[in-house]
C-alpha cells in the first residue's frame, strides 16, 4: 500500500498509518497523571502564569481544583474567564504563555503542565455536558456578531449571558472560525471544534446563521440599523502573495486552504500531497502544513523562512515537532522564482538572505528545490468590505481598549483588529471584553436619566 | 566503616533495625526473608495465650492516606495480635533463631492481665531461645477492648504490676512497649520502670479513623458497611513518636532507661534522629510494609554512610547525643534573634513567603520592590518565625540568621543583648524568678 511516486498524490500511505498520523498529539492526561501533574504546582501568589494569560484564568486555583479531585470546580474557574479553555488548552503555544511563566522553569528548567491539565479539566466537564452559566432575565437589546470564530463565539457568549439576544454572522458553512478550519487535525481530534461550538451554544439565545458574508450579503450598516450593538469578529480571509514568478501554477496551494482541506476530510487518504514539498514562511500555519504533509506522506518537506529561527513566528515548541516528524527548517532564504515542467510545479528557486544595514536583503546567491508542491504560508491579509467608513490603521480595525471602533455601537476583536497577538486566546480576550464593554454600554443606557433620591 | 553492631538491654544484632512487632514478622516465612535482606532483629508478631486463636476481620484490615503520586504517607490499621496457634509460633520461632543465631528475636507478648496467664506463658517463650520479650500495652484497636494491650497501657498501675510479674518469672530481658493513646507518656513510662522494666519501645499505632467514605458515610477501611478506629503508623506519626522518645529520655526519672524508638521511621535519617534523641535502637514496621524488607539496605549504608562522614564510630557515639539540647519552652534564650533571609538568585519568585507572612503572620515580606516582583524581608518586621523557610518549595533559598551580640535589631531598635535570658527571669513573667538582691 501507499506510495512513492513524484508528483501530487493521494494514498501515499497505508489506511493505518492515516489515522495514527492524525491521532490526538498530546492526549489527555488520565486522573492520575493529572494528580501529579497538579501536584507539582506551588499555588503562587499572584501568579506569573495567570498574569501571562491573555485570559487572566486563575492557573494556580484551577489546578489546585485537579489536585483535590475536582476537576468540575476547576473547568468552572477556566470557563469564567475563557469559554474556549477546551481549545486553548489544545492550541496555545503555553511555552510562550503560561508555562514560560512558570516559576518551576526557574527551579527545574520544567514548567507545570498547565496546558494538558486545562484539558483535563475542561474535557471531563464538557464530556460530562456539564454547563455551569445560565442567561440573566432578557434585556430585549440585540447585538450582532460578525464571524463564529474564536471571538466571535466569545462575545457572544458573554452577551447571551448578560441577557442580550445574539445573532452570530458566519461566512462559512460551519461555526469555529479557525477553530474549525485553520489548526492542524491533531491538534482538534474527534470534531472537537464542533463539540465546543455546541457547548458554547447551549447557554441559548444565539442564533448562528452561515454561508453569510459581510460585503456580499450585508454591510455594516444594515446591522448597525437593526441591531442594538454590533461586533466585529471575521478574522483573516485573505493570503500575501508570494510576488515570485510562476505563483500561478498548478501546485502553489495556500497552505489554509490545505489545512483546512485536511480538517474538513473524513478520509485524510483523500488528500493527495506532493513527494517533494516547500513551505514557505515561518509562522504556525507554516508548521502545521509542513508536519501534516509529512504526516500524509510526502517524502520530503522543507520550511524555507526569510529570516533566522529567532523570527519565527512558530514557537520552539512547534519548530521542535516540525523536527520530530521529519521536516527540515531552513533559514535566510526567500523564494525567487516557481520552477514548472509541464506546466507544473517542479521545484523553486530560492535567494539567500541577510540583514544589511536594519534591512533584509537578497544577497544574489540563489539555489533550486525541488519541489512537485508549494505551500504559501507568509501570513493573511484582512480582506475588508462592506464596513463603510470604519477606521483601519494597517490594513486592519482599529480599536480602543475596550475593543470599540471608530463606529459609533460597532465593536471589534480577534484577527482583524490591529492589537495583541494573532493566537486563539488572544482573540477570545477580545471578544470577552468587547462583549462586557457593549454590556456596560446597553446598562448605562437602560437606566434612568437622573437618579430617583 | 561505622561499626553497628547493636547491644540494646544485652541483646546483640549486627545492626539497630529491627522489624517491629506486626504482619511482617508473622510467621518464620516473612522472618526467614527479612533476616535474608539484612535485618537486625525482628519482635515476633504478638503472641497470645493458649487456646483458640483471635480472629481477624476478612475484609480490609487497612486504610491509608497518600501524597499525590500515592506515596503513603500514613496508614492504619484493624489488625489484632497474631491469629495463628501460639505452638505453631513459638515452633518456628525456635528454628528461626537457630537458623539465625546472630540476630536478635524477642517475643511480642499479651495475654490477659492476670498473673497466672503470664506465668503460664513466658516458660514457653523461653524455650524457644528468644533473646527477649517486648509486653505489647500498646495495641488501640480490638484487644484493648477486651482489657488487653492499651486498656493495660493506659493504667500506669497495671504496667508495673504485669511487667513485675514478667520480671519475676522469666530471666529474659524485659521490653516494656507503650502506647502513645495517653497524655503524658512519661507515666507510663515511669510505671514500667517501677515494675523493673530493662526498656520500653514506643510509640505503638495511635487511635485513628483514616478517612471517611463519602458516597456510603462510613469510616475507613469499610468493614460490611461499618468501620472503627485502627491504629495509626507510618511517616505522619513521627514526630509524634520524636516527642514521646526525648520526653522519656529527659525526664529524670528515666533517664538512662533503653528505648526501642518506633514510629513512622521510613528512611536512615528517620532513623537516625530516633537515636540521637535517645533511643538505643529502632524497630520499623511501615516501611516495609510499603515497600518490602530490602529497605533496610538503604537504612544500613544510610547511616553507615553519615556516620562515617560526621566521624562517628559506633552507636555509642550518636545515641542521645541530641537529649542534652530538648528543654523545656521555659528555657529558651530570649535574647536569641534571627532574621529570614531570602537568597534572591535561589529564590523563583513564586510568592509563597509573601502571602503566608502577609496573610497569617506578620507582615515582614514584600512583594514588590520598585514595582518589580521581589520578595524581600523586611528585618523591622521580622520576627524571625520561620514560617518563610518552611513554606517555601526551594530547599535553602530561605535560611534564617541569627544576629550577633550587638547589632541593632531593627524590630526592636535594641542591639542583640550577649546574655542567655529566659522567660523564668522575664519581667513579663508574674512568676519570674527575681535574682538574689
Amino acid at each position: 500500500m501507499g506510495t512513492t511516486q513524484s508528483g501530487i498524490h493521494r494514498g501515499r500511505l497505508a489506511p493505518a498509518e492515516y489515522e495514527t498520523n492524525f491521532s490526538d498529539l498530546h492526549p489527555r492526561l488520565d486522573d492520575h497523571e493529572a494528580l501529579v501533574a497538579a501536584d507539582r504546582c506551588y499555588f503562587c501568589h499572584d501568579a506569573p502564569c495567570m498574569t501571562a494569560c491573555p485570559t487572566s484564568i486563575d492557573i494556580p486555583l484551577f489546578i489546585r481544583q485537579i489536585s483535590t479531585g475536582n476537576p468540575i470546580g476547576s473547568a468552572k474557574t477556566i470557563f469564567d474567564q475563557n469559554i474556549l479553555g477546551g481549545m486553548c488548552a489544545r492550541v496555545c503555544p503555553t511555552e510562550t504563555l503560561c508555562e514560560q511563566a512558570c516559576v518551576r522553569n526557574t527551579a527545574e528548567h520544567r514548567p507545570v503542565e498547565i496546558g494538558r491539565l486545562q484539558r483535563y479539566a475542561t474535557d471531563v466537564a464538557m464530556t460530562e455536558n456539564k454547563h455551569f452559566y445560565e442567561r440573566a432575565a432578557r434585556t430585549g437589546k440585540a447585538i450582532a456578531v460578525v464571524g463564529a470564530g474564536p471571538a466571535g463565539l466569545a462575545a457572544a457568549h458573554r452577551l447571551a449571558m448578560n441577557g442580550h439576544d445574539v445573532v452570530v454572522f458566519d461566512a462559512r458553512e460551519k461555526a469555529g472560525g479557525l477553530n474549525e478550519y485553520g489548526i492542524a487535525t491533531y491538534k482538534a481530534v474527534d470534531d472537537f471544534a464542533q463539540k465546543e461550538v455546541d457547548y458554547v451554544l447551549a447557554i441559548g439565545g444565539i442564533e448562528v446563521k452561515n454561508g453569510l458574508k459581510l460585503g456580499r450579503d450585508f454591510s455594516l450598516a444594515d446591522l448597525t440599523a437593526n441591531f442594538d450593538a454590533v461586533f466585529l469578529g471575521m478574522g483573516l480571509a485573505g493570503v500575501n502573495a508570494l510576488r515570485a514568478e510562476g505563483e500561478t501554477l498548478p501546485g502553489v496551494v495556500d497552505a489554509v486552504d490545505f489545512i483546512a482541506e485536511l480538517r474538513q476530510a473524513e478520509d485524510k487518504a483523500a488528500i493527495p500531497v506532493g513527494r517533494r514539498v516547500v513551505v514557505i514562511g515561518g509562522g504556525m500555519t507554516a508548521v502545521d502544513a509542513a508536519v501534516q504533509a509529512k504526516l500524509l506522506g510526502a517524502e520530503e518537506v522543507t520550511i524555507c523562512y526569510r529570516r533566522g529561527k529567532e523570527h519565527m513566528n512558530a514557537s520552539e515548541f512547534e519548530q521542535d515537532l516540525a523536527a520530530s516528524k521529519g521536516v527540515m527548517i531552513r533559514h535566510w532564504l526567500q523564494p525567487k522564482r516557481v520552477i514548472a515542467k509541464d506546466g507544473h510545479v517542479a521545484g523553486i528557486e530560492v535567494e539567500y538572505t541577510e540583514m544589511r544595514d536594519g534591512a533584509l536583503t537578497g544577497t544574489g546567491e540563489t539555489g533550486v528545490l525541488a519541489a512537485d508542491q508549494i505551500f504559501k504560508a507568509i501570513g493573511q491579509t484582512f480582506e475588508a468590505s462592506g464596513l463603510g467608513s470604519l477606521a483601519m490603521s494597517g490594513g486592519r480595525i482599529v480599536v480602543d481598549s475596550e475593543g470599540r471602533t471608530s463606529t459609533a455601537n460597532v465593536w471589534a476583536g480577534g484577527d482583524c483588529v490591529k492589537a495583541g497577538e494573532d493566537l486563539t486566546v488572544t482573540s477570545v480576550a477580545q471578544g470577552r471584553d468587547a462583549a462586557d464593554s457593549i454590556n456596560r454600554m446597553l446598562a448605562a443606557g437602560a437606566q434612568p436619566a437622573f437618579a430617583v433620591a | 566503616m561505622a561499626d553497628l553492631r547493636n547491644n540494646f538491654v544485652g541483646i546483640k544484632s549486627p545492626n539497630p533495625f529491627w522489624l517491629a512487632s506486626a504482619p511482617p514478622t508473622d510467621k518464620a516465612y516473612n522472618v526467614e526473608r527479612a533476616f535474608k535482606a539484612g535485618w537486625g532483629g525482628v519482635v515476633w508478631k504478638t503472641l497470645g495465650e493458649e487456646g483458640p486463636p483471635v480472629v481477624n476481620v476478612n475484609g480490609p484490615r487497612y486504610g491509608a492516606i497518600w501524597g499525590a503520586d500515592r506515596r503513603l504517607l500514613g496508614l492504619n490499621n484493624i489488625e489484632l495480635i497474631t491469629d495463628r496457634d501460639l505452638y505453631t509460633n513459638l515452633r518456628e520461632m525456635k528454628q528461626v533463631k537457630m537458623n539465625w543465631p546472630d540476630r536478635a528475636l524477642i517475643a511480642s507478648i499479651m495475654v490477659p492481665c492476670e498473673e497466672e496467664s503470664w506465668k503460664a506463658i513466658l516458660p514457653l517463650v523461653e524455650e524457644t531461645g528468644a533473646d527477649g520479650i517486648e509486653l505489647n500495652f500498646g495495641c488501640p484497636h480490638g484487644m484493648s477492648e477486651r482489657g488487653m494491650g492499651a486498656a493495660v497501657g493506659q493504667v500506669p498501675e497495671y504496667i508495673e504490676m504485669v511487667v513485675r510479674w514478667c520480671k519475676q518469672y522469666t530471666r529474659m530481658p524485659v521490653i516494656t512497649k507503650l502506647t502513645p493513646n495517653i497524655t503524658d507518656i512519661r507515666k507510663p513510662a515511669r510505671a514500667a520502670k517501677a515494675g523493673g522494666t530493662d526498656a520500653v519501645s514506643l510509640i505503638n499505632t495511635i487511635n485513628s479513623i483514616v478517612s471517611v467514605d463519602l458516597d456510603n458515610f462510613a469510616p475507613n477501611p469499610t468493614v460490611g458497611g461499618k468501620g472503627t478506629h485502627g491504629g495509626y503508623c507510618g511517616p505522619a506519626v513521627k514526630p509524634i513518636a520524636l516527642n514521646m522518645v526525648a520526653e522519656i529520655a529527659r525526664d529524670p526519672e528515666t533517664y538512662g532507661m533503653p528505648i526501642s524508638g518506633i514510629g513512622g521511621i521510613t528512611t536512615w535519617r528517620d532513623a537516625a534522629e530516633f537515636l540521637v534523641l535517645g533511643s538505643g535502637n529502632v524497630q520499623v514496621c511501615t516501611a516495609a510494609m510499603t515497600y518490602g524488607f530490602k529497605i533496610v539496605q538503604e537504612m544500613i549504608t544510610g547511616l553507615s554512610s553519615w556516620m562515617d562522614a560526621k566521624g562517628h564510630r559506633d552507636l555509642d557515639d550518636i545515641c542521645g547525643r541530641a537529649v542534652p539540647n530538648v528543654t523545656d519552652w521555659q528555657y529558651l534564650n530570649l535574647n536569641y534573634i534571627a532574621k529570614a533571609k531570602i537568597d534572591q538568585d535561589a529564590c523563583i519568585k513564586c510568592g509563597r513567603c509573601h502571602i503566608a507572612c502577609e496573610d497569617t503572620s506578620h507582615q515582614a515580606i514584600t512583594q514588590f520592590v520598585n514595582g518589580v516582583r521581589h520578595f524581600e524581608v523586611m528585618e523591622d518586621e521580622c520576627v524571625g518565625c520561620n514560617l518563610c523557610v518552611n513554606v517555601c518549595p526551594v530547599e535553602n533559598c530561605i535560611t534564617m540568621v541569627g544576629l550577633e551580640p550587638g547589632v541593632l535589631d531593627q524590630r526592636t531598635g535594641k542591639p542583640v543583648d550577649p546574655n542567655y535570658a529566659n522567660w523564668t527571669t522575664h519581667p513579663n513573667n508574674p512568676m519570674a524568678k527575681q535574682a538574689a538582691e
